[in-house]
């Protein structure tokens, strides 16, 4: 075991995968990541080119370059960097090519923030990538070995975001068990891609598509994440044999079956949620939690059977569609609408724009009946 | 019955007929052989020759979006540089993709010096959306966003000096081109395509359709544009001007104005005569800059158009 | 299904979409003063003006868009553009 910030578990399990190009633009609460990566190679511990572009817009476009020429990338962004990149990553997806991308969840501007939410993150849900989200340091490092696995599988070749809370995970000390060298090498085979950029046989990428294809065009993207499924499950597999350490490929349920109440919630609150959950039940609640890690593709039948028999499910987002209420809750809500039992499902808005998700905040949170900012303040609104 | 040196952008493409773009990166990408990977901004060049599911090019070749030609190129390129492989790299794109949108990429590009060439097709427009104005339309140019009216003399804008703002870079080659001076054009691709570090290639490309003239004159107008001293055809080594194309006897900027209907409102009126002047003068000064002959009212010579 | 849309993996194959059909005038090559320069090789936007013999050249009429460029390039007029018969 060693304590390790969370941007160094992350860089070291990027490492180990031996990216060949990095390109990067450095925005807070990303730096860490990419910092460690850039000491790496300059001390001759991993061989790649580190590009220091002018732009994530750039950042991104460097490493859909240097993957459609056949190499393992890696880059990372938060915020204001991931939507300047944003069209970028969704090209990246309609061109299946497996760039692995970590993003330090981070508020949107206006106004400006450089604290953590899921904001960022949720904003490009539709672009085709993998998306998962990491509790702690240790899932974080874990879950960017298998990103690099499911993305560069022939039968899902997409690409693959691993969400980590910024600041709450990436710059937080924590126990790590590290991955090695051996464990990585049984674990992730070289990248093969299935074509590439070369003069020996020339393919032309990125060519438009007229209205006779562009469907079809999609819906291989859409077909490509649900193949991802199998093979992220046995990846996962492969992972607790190899390393002993075991995770749900959807999510973690923690005294789920026989609560009368569940609270969902992503990323590192749900750890902090655990305790509210047991707190909870001391004082007579039948709490329960449920953390999706995979939030893309979406395990709709998964969270279905997980939820349909409780009495109230009350979804934490950490992120808001202004206008229509919170993110997850609209597909929590989805899924158990085809449910034969009819569980209550309660959106509540919290912990935006980094406010701290305490044991206050989450108890508040699994007493909601009815949806609500559940952390507004009264005192700074009038 | 036909013996056909392969083109290395196939026929059955989509550009208008006579269209300078495809006289001219047919001439660079011939030039620069198979041996080669292209990065493509979206634009003329991009949607005419890859209507999925077919393509034109005989080369590896990849489109990613508007404003990334440069910054994909380079990921290609140290792709390529990490697996030992040594296969020279082209980003291209038209006026958005180099000087406006795609501006930031490219000045990253060279400021990291990646080992990329960028070819930069200018046909003065965003044409491939409807012949909107761009940072690389001249002044007075009637374009859709910039229309001559009663009001308007057509694009207020000077054309942005975008030769000088890559040289500020200090690139190891920067060179302008045109069609109409092929053998001065594929010297300076082979040049290009041989030297290391980051490259620079400004090729000027009529547009029949954007400009404004029949489409068997497009050779004939670029010509004119190198005569009239409006484009002169220099190359530089490390940021320094190294060699330039002297035009004995320059013609005067309405030799080359006048067959262009999109300076048609410039020979209407008294306003038109006054902008013509001040184009004579930008001529005037891009000779005296480059040291050569201007315009002399005095000397002619006979078929200057050809 | 092919795996990755908008990967086209025949080099070339715009071949298949003939433009031959735009075009309201052809070229053609008169043999009487060439020089066999080639500048309607070069100068053709298609590539499909093609030296045949030692001054002698050929069009693919399946791709020609009739722009007349050959034509008015060639230094001897040693080509010319006719209204395409319909």
């Amino acid at each position: 075991m060693k304590v390790m910030e969370g941007s160094a578990a992350i860089a070291e399990a990027v490492r180990l995968a031996r990216p060949q190009v990095i390109a990067a633009y450095p925005i807070t609460p990303q730096t860490h990541i990419v910092e460690y990566l850039a000491d790496a190679v300059a001390n001759g511990e991993l061989d790649a080119e580190f590009m220091t572009v002018e732009s994530e817009h750039s950042a991104a476009s460097a490493v859909l370059g240097a993957s459609a020429a056949g190499v393992r990338t890696f880059t990372a962004t938060s915020s204001q960097g991931l939507l300047y990149m944003a069209e970028v990553v969704f090209n990246i997806a309609g061109m299946r090519l497996p760039v692995v991308m970590t993003v330090a969840n981070r508020a949107i501007s206006g106004p400006l923030s450089i604290w953590n939410d899921h904001q960022d993150s949720m904003i490009v849900r539709d672009a085709g990538w993998m998306q998962l989200y990491a509790q702690n340091a240790q899932e974080a490092q874990d879950l960017h070995l298998i990103a690099y696995r499911v993305a560069e599988d022939p039968a899902v070749s997409l690409p693959v975001m691993v969400c980590v809370d910024g600041f709450a995970l990436t710059h937080a000390f924590e126990s790590v068990e590290p991955l090695t060298a051996e464990q990585v090498a049984q674990l992730l085979p070289a990248f093969q891609p299935l074509h590439t950029l070369d003069p020996a046989d020339p393919v032309t990428m990125g060519a438009y598509a007229e209205p006779s294809i562009y469907t079809e065009a999609r819906y291989a993207v859409e077909a490509a994440l649900q193949e991802s499924r199998n093979v992220y499950t046995r990846a996962l597999e492969d992972l607790a044999s190899v390393t002993g350490r075991r995770y749900d490929p959807w999510f973690d349920s923690y005294r789920v079956d026989d609560a009368e109440v569940v609270l969902v919630v992503m990323g590192t609150a749900a750890q902090t949620a655990r305790v509210a959950v047991d707190t909870a039940r001391t004082e007579g609640i039948a709490a329960g939690l449920l953390a999706p890690r995979a939030f893309r593709p979406f395990p709709a039948e998964e969270i279905r059977r997980a939820l349909e028999h409780t009495g109230r499910v009350v979804v934490l987002d950490r992120a808001v569609s202004l206008g229509a209420g919170g993110v997850v809750v609209h597909e929590i809500r989805s899924a158990l609408a085809r449910s034969f039992y009819a569980p209550q499902v309660v959106g509540v808005i919290a912990g935006l724009g980094g406010r701290d998700m305490s044991p206050a905040t989450l108890a508040r949170a699994l007493r909601a009946e009815e949806d609500a900012w559940i952390d507004l303040r009264e005192d700074v609104m009038s | 019955m036909i013996s056909a040196p392969l083109h290395l952008i196939a026929p059955g493409h989509r550009a208008c007929a006579g269209c300078g773009l495809l006289i001219g990166a047919g001439m660079a990408t011939d030039a620069a052989g198979s041996n080669v990977v292209i990065a493509n901004a979206t634009g003329c060049l991009e949607v005419t020759t890859t209507a999925y599911p077919t393509s034109a090019w005989r080369v590896p070749w990849i489109h990613s979006v508007f404003g990334n030609a440069a910054a994909v190129a380079s990921g290609v390129r140290a792709a390529l540089r990490a697996q030992g492989r040594d296969v020279p790299v082209i980003a291209q794109a038209g006026d958005g993709g180099t000087a406006d949108i795609g501006l930031q990429a490219l000045s990253g590009m060279l400021e990291r010096r990646d080992d990329v060439l960028f070819i930069a097709y200018d046909n003065e427009g965003y044409m491939n959306t409807g012949v909107q104005r761009s940072g690389l339309t001249p002044r007075d140019a009637t374009t859709a966003t910039t229309p001559a009216g009663l009001r308007s003399s057509g694009n207020p804008h000077l054309k942005k000096d975008l030769v000088s703002i890559v040289l500020a870079h200090r690139p190891t080659f920067v060179a302008t081109a045109t069609p109409a001076f092929h053998k001065d054009l594929e010297r300076k691709m082979q040049r290009a395509i041989q030297a290391k570090g980051p490259r620079y290639l400004h090729m000027l490309v009529p547009c029949p359709l954007g400009w404004g003239f029949e489409p068997d004159r497009t050779i004939e107008i670029a010509r004119l544009a190198v005569h009239s001293n409006l484009f002169p055809l220099a190359e530089w080594h490390d940021g320094e001007l190294s060699k330039v194309k002297r035009i004995a006897v320059p013609v005067p900027v309405d030799d080359y104005l006048r067959p262009q209907r999109r300076f048609k409102h410039l020979f209407a009126n008294e306003r038109g005569a006054e902008e013509r002047a001040l184009i004579q003068r930008i001529a005037d000064d891009t000779a005296h800059r480059y040291g050569l002959p201007a315009y002399d009212p005095q000397r002619t010579t006979a078929g200057a158009g050809r | 299904m092919k795996p990755t849309p908008g990967l086209v993996t025949t080099p070339g194959s715009s071949i298949s979409y003939e433009t031959g059909g735009w075009r309201t005038q052809r070229p053609r090559f008169l043999g009487e003063t060439c020089t066999g320069c080639n500048l309607c090789v070069l100068f053709c936007p298609e590539g499909i003006v093609f030296q045949v013999a030692a001054k002698t050249y050929d069009f693919d009429l399946a791709f020609c868009k009739g722009c007349g460029i050959c034509a008015a390039e060639c230094p001897v007029k040693d080509v010319v553009m006719e209204d395409e018969a319909r």
